[in-house]
């Protein structure tokens, strides 16, 4: 009846992850109780759970990847004091325990941290800076985010239920395959994967329709503002590389749940397959983080260099080019297999050639900051904190490159360094600078600039004094994955890395009492402008909070830089740009909760064939069918909003420019 | 899909028709485009990736169709009459779907049910012609299990195979949809991507025809 | 600049001389700046091969005192001239890293928006001339860089056999869960967890894995190469200097993964053949029944030795006619 789950599945055992575990659901049964008591419920589904907007799904993106953050890093501190006390020593964490950690760690930072905080921000800005009210498919975007949600909500299920996978965040076979790995680790991984990886997939779809399809009258190709463009490349990647890594991990689930060979090690299976699929999936995968990540950094430097982008069409041509040359480049993740010369040194240099546009791009944001007034808020921060880490780990990434460097390097802590600092400086710093820079455009009131500061400085220190000793140990030829180990030299490298991630963890704290603070002094730092950096792109254009149709009316692009070109006459004349046009109601997407329950039922057939209970699955499968037969039956798709309530709420956002405008001193 | 509204009051162009200074150049200035090609294009993209999954499967089978484990091989396996039937059967079934369409734009409701039943009984066939052959290879003991080149080769066509059933379950909801809602704006929509999808379809076969099955018997 | 942070650092190699000498003609031709120029300015050189021994005496120092454990302080032929290439490589994308994080911050300070003194150029974003030379410089570095890539994978290859008059020593490796068995098809004898290998002879070794992947790694002599079911790889080292170097797999393999360390004993050639001569006499055989025994999971550290080999074993094991290693025993009773 219920496959195989029974009582054993809980891990009476083992202390701590049983200890963790109820934490986790003891702090959500508490949230769950308050929101509850308080009333918020109604509120929460009628706005938020079966919200459509962009803007909310976005939004809901972000916090899923704050919270799956503290997940992620919690495991990391775990594993560096292990590391940190197994010197000739088991230290407190046994190789079943310490192997899920550093799994679940790599497998959450990158699918439920750094992927949902990307595609939240796309998702919040892209419609805003194109100037258009909406993604191309609102539902299916909910659909999307429910599902990403469904799969962390599956690995963090496994906390209690089960184990995870303990082979690795990518898991190579033959390790991965039923007779090695026998419990449900591995399923658990597979089927949050899939249903993640089906989010992922549609809302690469959505984004990339949306951008190629639904741009505001007058924003050709190169108006687009550079963020817009880096994201299309991101999704154009997502697009591409997601359906392989679906097929991939649907090959080792049939090999796993059907008796099938595809990696095995009887019967002729090919495990070298799978590494190769896995990374023409999982190198895309690094630039489809990193490349919106780029987006930001250009918009955050131009805006507070007060300048515009340099070298805009250079940048669109870089990014497109780091976008095709990242599907040629996947080998160098096993350059040690043994492939000879020619194949390792055709991949070694197309590795090293993305280096090009990466360093042109790097030579771009110095060139905009040039002749700037640079102001140093936090984004900007966190955007100067990047260029500086950046350039180091994308040095290493290249000396990795180098086949014979690899040959001593391959799988050492080097590595692990390298990629921490492209991801955690890179992709992460990212994300902080546009959640601080767009935080007032989604909220109406700026994040604590004071608090966020220290954060930074926490966080960027911390880094260095959390990897640069991991750079180290992997030239002392410390390699990944170590639960203990007896060389005395790893020893103090170890608790130095343990050190900086303390510093880490005192950032993310300031992080937390940056939002708590600035909430609860909401009013206080309230901005009613919409336009608080002095912004140059559309987004800014709206008021703040945006309005759910995001502009009362399309407005006309005319140059690179539509909000700045706008502002800049306006200044001239001293009088908004355009006269008040003639309002007309607006149809938009009505709330529904097809995503919601889609994700319902995703969870349900991703828990039922994780344990082998297939009735369960079979009646899930039932129910995500029915799903979207009712959605499809349904009459009315869409609100209207009365001509009236636009021209109130645009009214207001006009009032206010006016007035700003008035109280600038002109330029 | 979820845009129904007609582009004649479509409330996303006002601003476009408002503006008369408008002096945009270059490609893709004309602000957005219509839902119709919102959707279509959407659905495009989709099917782009879908076949990106199945190149994935094709890349797989490559590698393993020689990984026969002493079992038999696609030689010895493969029978061209049954997959003959299997082929036409398909895109006999992609041509009423094309009728299905004129009679979708007539809004005829006879004709548009009555072509979509012949495109879904053919497609039927084609499924239980397949899957006769996958129990026929099952019970020589050549199934899934026997070796990686025949893990790969029914994955592949299975893979194959599922499509077509979603696309019958789909198929089958359509007509119930356009029975009794009648000829919407949006089923318009959703008849040209149901459509993009079973030609798809035929365009996969094609190459699993091809690539799997001639060249099987070949080598 | 680069030109001579790349003099400094490759000192006396021609080669690079002469990559170098295209590579600044070219940077010349296509900038006009002029940096030949610049070389002929002897304190400017002084102060770049100061500041170059500075940036050395910053990254490396702690990697290099004293830790002889480091890639860095390498033992044999391979080890040595992988060690050059790294460090090339390293210090040649120095040269523009760091100008290039010094120039951000410098940048980023003069034009804050608190200094008058800065010139504020509200509308300055493109200039051709300064595009082609952002493109450029990355471009001749990594075409520098791939010149030592390409030739450096090929010389460096795993497979290639080394360059000596001695006839190369034959050794096949296995790994198993979670331990190593070397087997010595010329001695036809075979050690578990303890690598035994003459200095100054090179060795051919050919890697497989009886169960899942690993790599076999010895960070002071070669490089690191996977060991996987069903196939050989090929490494060939030679060990310069008598000593014991530590060993491990470098890829997660499982629960007793942490306990894949062997010892690596470099050993002067009388003292390889009385080893071997030793190990023939005492110990068990290893012929299948033993490896049956060995295919079950062991954390078991213990080095020993077999006095007797099967004949074949290793082809056997490749050719997948034994089978592969056993899993994890179902005694767990989550799994149940």
């Amino acid at each position: 009846m219920l496959g195989k789950l029974n009582w054993n599945a809980i891990p009476f055992d083992q202390p701590i992850p049983l200890a963790a575990g109820i934490l986790v659901f003891l702090v959500l049964l508490g949230v769950l109780a308050f929101i509850t008591v308080k009333g918020y419920i109604p509120y929460l589904w009628r706005e938020w759970i079966t919200s459509v907007d962009h803007k909310r799904i976005g939004i809901m993106y972000c916090l899923l990847a704050l919270v799956m953050l503290l997940r992620g890093f919690i495991d990391a501190l775990m594993m560096r004091s292990q590391q940190a006390l197994a010197f000739h020593a088991p230290g407190y964490l046994p190789p079943e325990h310490y192997d899920q950690i550093f799994s679940a760690h790599g497998t959450i930072m990158i699918f439920f941290v750094a992927m949902p905080f990307i595609v939240g921000l796309m998702n919040f800005v892209v419609p805003l800076q194109l100037g258009v009210r909406d993604v191309a498919f609102p539902t299916f975007n909910s659909v999307s985010f429910w599902l990403t949600a469904s799969g962390a909500l599956l690995v963090n299920i496994s906390l209690i239920i089960g184990e995870f996978a303990k082979t690795g965040w990518l898991p190579y076979p033959p390790l991965s395959e039923l007779k090695y790995s026998p419990g449900v680790g591995v399923d658990y991984y597979l089927w949050a994967l899939q249903i993640a990886g089906v989010g992922t997939l549609l809302a690469g779809i959505n984004m990339v329709t949306t951008i190629l399809k639904m741009r505001a009258p007058g924003m050709s190709y190169t108006r687009m503002p550079i963020f817009c463009w880096t994201s299309l490349a991101s999704n154009l990647l997502i697009v591409a590389a997601f359906p392989i890594l679906t097929a991939v991990l649907a090959m080792l689930i049939l090999d796993r749940y059907l008796g099938f060979h595809f990696f095995t090690n009887e019967a002729g299976g090919n495990p070298m397959l799978f590494m190769n699929l896995i990374w023409v999936w999982g190198h895309p995968e690094v630039y489809i983080l990193i490349l919106p990540a780029f987006g930001v950094f250009s918009e955050v430097i131009s805006t507070f260099s007060g300048k515009p982008l340099f070298g805009y069409r250079s940048m669109i041509m870089a990014t497109m080019v780091i976008c095709i040359l990242s599907f040629m480049v996947w080998l160098h993740h096993f350059f040690t297999m043994g492939a000879g010369g020619d194949v390792n040194g055709f991949f070694g240099i197309a590795t090293m050639i993305i280096a090009v546009p990466t360093g042109v791009k790097v030579f771009n944001w110095l060139l905009t900051m040039y002749g700037g007034r640079v102001r140093f808020n936090t984004p900007m921060l966190w955007s100067i904190g990047f260029m500086v880490t950046f350039v180091i780990g994308g040095m290493t990434g290249v000396l990795l490159a180098v086949p014979p460097a690899d040959f001593v390097l391959h799988n050492s802590l080097f590595l692990v360094a390298h990629f921490h600092n492209v991801i955690i400086g890179g992709v992460l710093f990212g994300a902080f600078a546009g959640y601080n820079y767009w935080f007032p455009k989604a909220f109406g009131f700026k994040l604590d600039e004071r608090l966020g500061k220290i954060a930074f400085w926490f966080w960027f220190i911390g880094f260095y004094v959390a990897f640069l000793p991991l750079y180290v140990l992997g030239l002392l030829g410390m390699t990944r994955r170590l639960q203990h180990y007896d060389v005395p030299q790893w020893h103090p490298w170890l608790l130095v890395a343990a050190f900086g991630a303390l510093l880490i963890l005192c950032g993310i704290g300031f992080q937390i009492a940056q939002l708590i603070v600035s909430i609860r002094t909401s009013d206080h730092r309230r901005d009613l402008t919409g336009d608080p950096w002095d912004g140059r792109t559309l987004e800014w254009a709206t008021s703040s909070p945006p309005p759910s149709f995001n502009f009362a009316v399309l407005p006309n692009v005319k140059g690179e830089e539509p909000y700045w070109g706008m502002k800049l006459k306006a200044r001239e004349t001293m009088h908004l740009v355009t006269d008040e046009p003639q309002y007309e109601p607006i149809d938009m997407p009505r709330n529904n909760p097809t995503g919601f329950v889609t994700a319902f039922f995703a969870v349900i057939i991703g828990f039922a064939m994780i344990w082998h209970i297939w009735w369960l699955a079979v009646l899930g499968l039932a129910g995500a069918y029915a799903t979207f037969v009712v959605f499809a039956w349904r009459d009315v798709a869409e609100t209207e909003i009365s001509a009236d309530e636009v021209a109130r709420i645009d009214r207001a956002n006009r009032a206010i420019r006016t007035v700003v405008l008035k109280r600038r001193p002109k330029q | 899909m979820n845009r129904i509204a007609l582009d004649a009051y479509d409330p996303n162009r006002i601003g476009h028709r408002n503006d008369d200074a408008h002096d945009a150049k270059g490609h893709g200035a004309g602000g957005q485009a219509s839902t119709r090609i919102i959707v279509g294009y959407g659905f495009w993209i989709f099917l782009l990736s879908d076949i990106i999954m199945f190149s994935a499967f094709f890349a797989g089978y490559a590698v393993l169709s020689p990984a026969t484990a002493e079992g038999p091989s696609a030689a010895q396996l493969f029978d061209l009459n049954n997959v003959a039937i299997e082929t036409s059967c398909l895109l006999l079934s992609s041509f009423v779907c094309g009728l299905a369409s004129l009679a979708v734009d007539k809004q005829s409701q006879l004709w548009t049910q009555a072509a979509l039943f012949v495109t879904g009984l053919l497609g039927l066939a084609f499924l239980l012609l397949e899957i006769h052959e996958f129990i026929g290879l099952v019970n020589q003991g050549a199934g899934p299990t026997r070796s990686a080149f025949l893990s790969a080769f029914f994955t592949l066509v299975g893979c194959h195979g599922l499509h077509i059933t979603v696309g019958l379950l789909w198929l089958g909801t359509m007509m119930a949809q356009i029975f009794a809602k009648g000829f919407r704006q949006e089923i318009h929509y959703r008849f040209l991507c149901f459509s993009l999808f079973w030609h798809a379809l035929d365009i996969i076969w094609v190459a699993i025809f091809s690539l799997v099955y001639l060249m099987g018997v070949i080598s | 600049m680069l030109y001579i942070f790349l003099v400094v650092a490759l000192g006396e190699n021609q080669i690079s001389r002469n990559y170098l000498l295209i590579f600044v003609r070219r940077v010349t031709l296509e900038t006009g700046l002029p940096l030949k120029n610049m070389l002929n300015q002897p304190n400017l050189v002084s102060v770049a091969r100061q500041a170059f021994r500075c940036i050395v005496g910053i990254v490396f120092p702690l990697a290099l005192c004293g830790c002889n454990e480091s890639i860095l302080s390498p033992a044999g032929p391979i080890a040595e001239a992988e060690r050059v290439i790294l460090l090339n490589s390293l210090t040649i994308m120095l040269a523009i890293v760091i100008p290039t994080i010094l120039a951000t911050l410098a940048i980023a300070w003069w034009f804050r928006a608190s200094n008058a003194r800065a010139n504020y150029l509200p509308r300055w974003s493109y200039s051709g001339r300064l595009e082609l030379i952002i493109w450029s410089i990355p471009t001749l570095v990594i075409l520098f860089l791939g010149g030592i890539t390409w030739i450096g994978s090929h010389d460096l290859d795993p497979a290639l056999p080394l360059n000596s008059k001695v006839k190369p020593l034959e050794i096949d490796v296995v790994a198993l869960d979670w331990r190593w068995l070397f087997i010595y098809p010329e001695q036809n004898i075979a050690s578990i967890n303890r690598l035994v290998a003459p200095v100054g002879v090179p060795v051919h070794l050919r890697i497989t894995s009886a169960t899942v992947f690993n790599v076999f790694f010895v960070p002071r002599i070669a490089s690191e190469i996977y060991a996987m079911n069903g196939m050989a790889t090929q490494l060939n080292l030679e060990v310069d200097k008598p000593g014991t170097y530590f060993g491990l797999s470098a890829h997660f393999s499982g629960d007793g993964f942490s306990d894949m360390m062997f010892d690596m004993n470099a050993v002067s050639a009388t003292n390889f053949s009385a080893w071997a001569d030793q190990s023939r006499k005492s110990g068990p055989i290893l012929d299948k029944a033993a490896y049956y025994g060995l295919l079950r999971q062991s954390r078991d550290k213990e080095a020993y030795t077999y006095r007797r080999v099967q004949n074949g074993l290793f082809d056997d094991i490749v050719m997948q006619k034994l089978p592969p290693g056993d899993g994890p025993h179902t005694n767990d009773t989550r799994e149940k």
